[in-house]
């Protein structure tokens, strides 16, 4: 079935604005940049979690920690032909008593965010975990919510949502995506 | 993009992308080696068996240790305690496993080909873990992992195999796999532990080792089987030793940061001394942190994600 491109949710402008916002919703809660840190979801949960810290270092004057994290082998929904490859985690910081916030771009079943959150645990002990995401598209499997939302969006299970970013897409924007059905008998 | 094969038979049927997949797959198992808890899911709830008719400690600790670190469950076969010492043969020992319901199997067997016919007696995955004088893709896999994470990769790269070549399954192994990425092996030994022909493989064959180790970015040094002697392969270990082994003069030949790698258990004062195999130069350690790693990799590429019998 082929992806229709339906409409274009956020631009570019809108983009950079919502996670500004996010950064000072992240500051207000943690009180400051004390033992925070981002861990992005690998892939596009790297780059927003880039941007972020580069928002909170201007609004702070502080660089908080980042680092990344691959979930590929903790995941519950790999096929046997359609693995996607595999990349490193890279945490360079101790997580033990850390007040950690995830950074995906999307929000759907919850699978991947259940997946990130026994990987970070196998990596420590944190004192907090809170989530962060552009789009919260509902359809949650798990008992999951982020802290932290960009934009919710109700979606029905044929839609797809793309964000794309500048660092893996060449374009900073967000779409909405529609499986057409296939006429063919 | 994944293995074509649902088996590991060997370096010969592999093409050079699925080596490329196979070490980029390790780099991220060795990250995980690196953390404090060395455990992920990936493989939870899969079985994979070793199944060893030829002594091995570490090519069998590092597929057990492989596994266990994916999640996997290890079952060992002692080939001497079980119904194989009672005279059953390979294939109905594996119809026992397949019955038994194991995702993996990994054999040593001293015939050339019987992972082969295993894999095609059963569903479940087979890992070549040395067969005969034939192939030994993980040793192989291992040490090309190490030279590519050493010196970033094989084109116009010089390795030279130092040895027993003839009896060799590790240096065949190398052979077919550092050709197909661009490498140029050079192969030395006496005559009497040279194949015939085997310049037919792609590479350059030298009998003084002050030649072939001139210049050269990577030196494998293979195990003199002592047993070989008897068979009037070479007159004494006195002899060999005198022209073959790797001594620090030797090493001087090759460029000045050359990698020295063994795949062990090493004799030394035979194929290598003791000032080299600890020195500077020496993989001999990381190479056995690497084998997990491609182990890892391997096992993951071949039985992670969803039974393929399900795929059916």
């Amino acid at each position: 079935m082929p992806l229709v491109e339906k409409a274009v949710i956020m631009d570019a402008e809108k983009l950079r604005r919502t996670l500004i916002r996010i950064a000072h919703e992240i500051l207000e809660r943690n009180k400051g940049t004390d033992k925070l840190v981002l861990v992005g979801v690998r892939r596009r949960g790297v780059p927003l979690a880039q941007r972020l810290q580069s928002f909170i270092e201007q609004i702070e004057g502080v660089k908080v920690p980042l680092g990344s994290l691959d979930i590929t082998l903790y995941r519950d929904d790999l096929s046997a032909d359609t693995k996607p490859a595999l990349s490193r985690t890279d945490i360079p910081f101790d997580l033990n008593g850390k007040r950690v916030v995830l950074v995906d771009d999307v929000l759907f079943t919850g699978r991947t965010v259940r997946a990130a959150l026994d990987a970070l645990i196998d990596l420590g002990r944190p004192e907090c975990i809170q989530l962060a995401v552009v789009i919260d598209r509902g359809h949650r499997e798990l008992p999951i919510r982020a802290d932290y939302v960009g934009k919710n969006v109700p979606t029905s299970r044929r839609e797809e949502i793309g964000v794309e970013l500048k660092e893996v897409d060449g374009i900073d924007r967000v779409v909405i995506r529609e499986l057409t059905p296939d006429r063919s008998p | 993009m994944s293995l074509r094969s649902k088996d590991l038979l060997g370096l010969q049927d592999l093409t050079a992308e699925e080596i490329g997949l196979i070490l980029d797959t390790a780099a991220s198992m060795k990250e995980v080696l690196q953390r404090e808890i060395k455990k992920v899911p990936a493989l939870r709830g899969k079985l994979v068996v070793t199944l060893f008719y030829e002594p091995s400690t570490r090519t069998r600790t590092s597929f057990e240790l492989a596994a266990k670190c994916l999640g996997a469950d290890t079952v060992s076969i002692a080939t001497a305690t079980s119904s194989v010492a009672k005279g059953e043969s390979l294939k109905d020992t594996a119809r026992t496993l397949a019955a038994m319901g194991v995702d993996a199997v990994v054999i040593r067997h001293s015939a050339a080909g019987a992972p082969a016919i295993l894999a095609r007696t059963i569903k479940a995955s087979v890992l070549n873990g040395g067969d005969g004088m034939h192939e030994h893709p993980t040793q192989a896999l291992l040490d090309m992992f190490t030279i590519k994470e050493k010196l970033g990769g094989f084109r116009g790269l010089k390795v030279a195999i130092l040895g027993d070549i003839l009896h060799s399954r590790v240096a065949r192994s190398n052979i077919w796999g550092l050709t197909k990425l661009g490498a140029e092996v050079r192969v030395v030994g006496p005559a009497t532990l040279m194949p015939p022909e085997i310049e037919r493989l792609g590479v350059k064959v030298y009998h003084r080792a002050e030649e072939a180790l001139e210049d050269v970015d990577v030196i494998n040094v293979l195990r003199i089987q002592r047993e070989r002697q008897k068979m009037g392969l070479f007159p004494s270990l006195r002899e060999y030793t005198r022209l073959y082994q790797l001594t620090p003069a030797r090493l001087k030949l090759a460029k000045p940061e050359a990698l020295v790698l063994h795949p062990g258990p090493m004799n030394r004062g035979i194929e290598i001394s003791s000032e080299v195999a600890d020195g500077l130069q020496s993989c001999v350690n990381e190479q056995v942190t690497n084998g997990v790693a491609v182990r890892m990799a391997l096992l993951y590429l071949l039985i992670g994600g969803g039974s393929r019998e399900a795929l059916d």
